[in-house]
């Protein structure tokens, strides 16, 4: 069964984002995500300085089995990416909400995550599939 | 409801994926298809493809009907008792209808055709036999293991030693048939290893002794990146019916000699081969980061019309992405491929990328 965290915020294109005690925001694929892609293959994350939209399109993230858009929950400057995935792409698969995080962005409205989906609203999305 | 092999409860237990394949629930992976995929180049591993349509044809014309039906010539399979064939079995057209092995065991012979072409084969089978003396008959009643990879044959001799013997003897592209069981030296990996056939009711048994040897459980998304790496065509991706097997890579599958054998869709592959084979199968090799996806369209520098990814994955054996593709038959040394977003080159090669755990590329 896939894991959901309560400290999280989903978007129903299964990226989760959690708030760090800093106000940053760290960004990564949901545990419901890497089992249905199965093992990942390649990250392309946004390069750090970039500015990314809430909503939209901030990098890819490839399977054996199929390629996926990651979009961004928040607005704002990336600030880290997690350099570790282009040697161990794998670790998104054994370890999503933790070492497997793919950026993190300084947010410009850290209200945008107001209209995403808690664990148990993001649960109900894909229980309906 | 989905058809479930005898082995359902078996995959579940171990944890499988599961996905609906052709109206079966297949396993795809038991946890991770790339570990699977390296046990069958490193060690052995175990494919449950009993969902494959096993067809035994016998009968006084059982040769003459095989000969007329298939491409490749059955007569090659006279010299040596239990030996195999690829071939492809075409329309009138010469498009492929499928791909199958056939096997001469004494005076009949057994194909195993696709699980997804099953009712168009069986019934294309039958059609063609008319005026034939013989007998077709589907083995509903029978499973189907494959186990790869380079130590597939001592671990299988090690659960069955009453076959062991022969099992070692046995020669590449070969089977033996003793009691109710088959042994086939063939594969879709790029491996050395069997495919198993036996009674329904004695298949748990032997995964359970194979498990027990140390033979890991491998799910249809490996079998998709081995057979990929070896260069295997997937019916319904490099072939169908509106593909002739000179446009996908399977000239060699087709017996031209005796040149007065009529088998179905020689008239049309004469006159392809006479006109000019427009397209080719080749494999591709991307050499930056990305994955090549079947669809994708191929663009040849120099020609007008452009060809398509029949097949592309990622290559767990050479850490980058491979594909097979239809293209115009003047291709060169490169090409380019749309991805997502972006245009990428690609290396334009041979489509068979890793054998017996060795890169050719």
């Amino acid at each position: 069964m896939s894991e959901f965290r309560s400290d999280l915020k989903y978007l129903p294109s299964h990226e989760w984002a959690r708030v760090e005690s800093d106000g940053t925001v760290t960004i990564g694929i949901s545990d419901y995500a890497q089992e249905s892609l199965g093992d990942v293959v390649y990250v392309e994350t946004p390069e750090v300085g970039t500015e990314v939209t809430a909503g939209e399109e901030a990098g890819v993230v490839e399977s054996v089995k199929a390629a996926s858009d990651i979009f961004s929950p928040v607005s704002g400057e990336v600030i880290a990416v997690n350099e570790a995935l282009e040697e161990a792409p794998e670790t998104v698969n054994s370890s999503p909400y933790d070492d497997g995080w793919f950026f993190k962005v300084k947010p410009s409205d850290l209200s945008e995550l107001d209209d995403a989906l808690d664990a148990d609203g993001y649960r109900e999305t894909i229980e309906e599939d | 409801m989905a058809q479930r092999t005898e082995l359902y409860d078996q995959h579940r237990a171990l944890g499988a994926k599961l996905v609906d394949f052709s109206g079966w629930d297949m396993p795809l992976h038991y946890g991770s298809q790339l570990h699977e995929h390296r046990v069958v180049r490193g060690s052995a591993g175990m494919f449950d493809v009993s969902h494959m349509t096993i067809v035994d044809v016998s009968g006084l014309e059982a040769e003459a009907y095989l000969r007329y039906l298939l491409a490749n010539d059955v007569a090659k399979l006279d010299a040596v008792e239990g030996k195999a064939l690829y071939t492809a079995m075409l329309n009138e057209s010469g498009g492929v209808i499928d791909d199958l092995i056939v096997y001469r065991l004494g005076d009949w012979y057994r194909t195993v055709v696709n699980c997804a072409t099953r009712e168009r084969d069986l019934e294309w089978m039958q059609r063609q036999a008319t005026g034939f003396n013989v007998t077709i008959a589907e083995r509903k009643e029978l499973s189907m293991l494959a186990v790869q990879g380079p130590e597939a044959i001592d671990k299988v001799s090690q659960v069955l030693p009453r076959f062991a013997t022969q099992l070692h003897e046995l020669k590449n592209f070969q089977a033996i048939q003793k009691d109710d069981w088959f042994f086939s030296r063939t594969g879709y990996t790029g491996e050395d290893g069997l495919e198993i056939i036996m009674p329904d009711g004695e298949v748990v048994q032997f995964w359970q002794g194979l498990l027990e040897a140390g033979v890991e459980p491998c799910g249809l998304g490996a079998r998709d990146t081995l057979r990929l790496e070896a260069g295997m065509n997937l019916y319904g991706h490099e072939m169908d019916e509106s593909v002739s097997p000179l446009a996908a890579n399977m000239g060699w599958t087709i017996a031209w000699e005796p040149a007065d054998r009529d088998f179905i869709g020689r008239g049309a592959l004469e006159a392809e081969k006479a006109r000019g084979v427009e397209w080719r199968l080749v494999g591709l090799v991307l050499q930056e980061r990305g994955v090549l996806r079947s669809h994708q369209t191929v663009h040849v520098p120099g020609s007008d019309r452009s060809g398509e990814i029949t097949s592309g994955t990622f290559s767990p054996t050479l850490g980058l992405s491979i594909a097979m593709a239809r293209v115009p038959a003047d291709v060169g040394e490169r090409c380019l491929v749309d991805m997502r977003n972006k245009q990428v080159e690609v290396d334009v090669v041979k489509p068979c990328f890793v054998r017996h755990g060795k890169k050719l590329i």
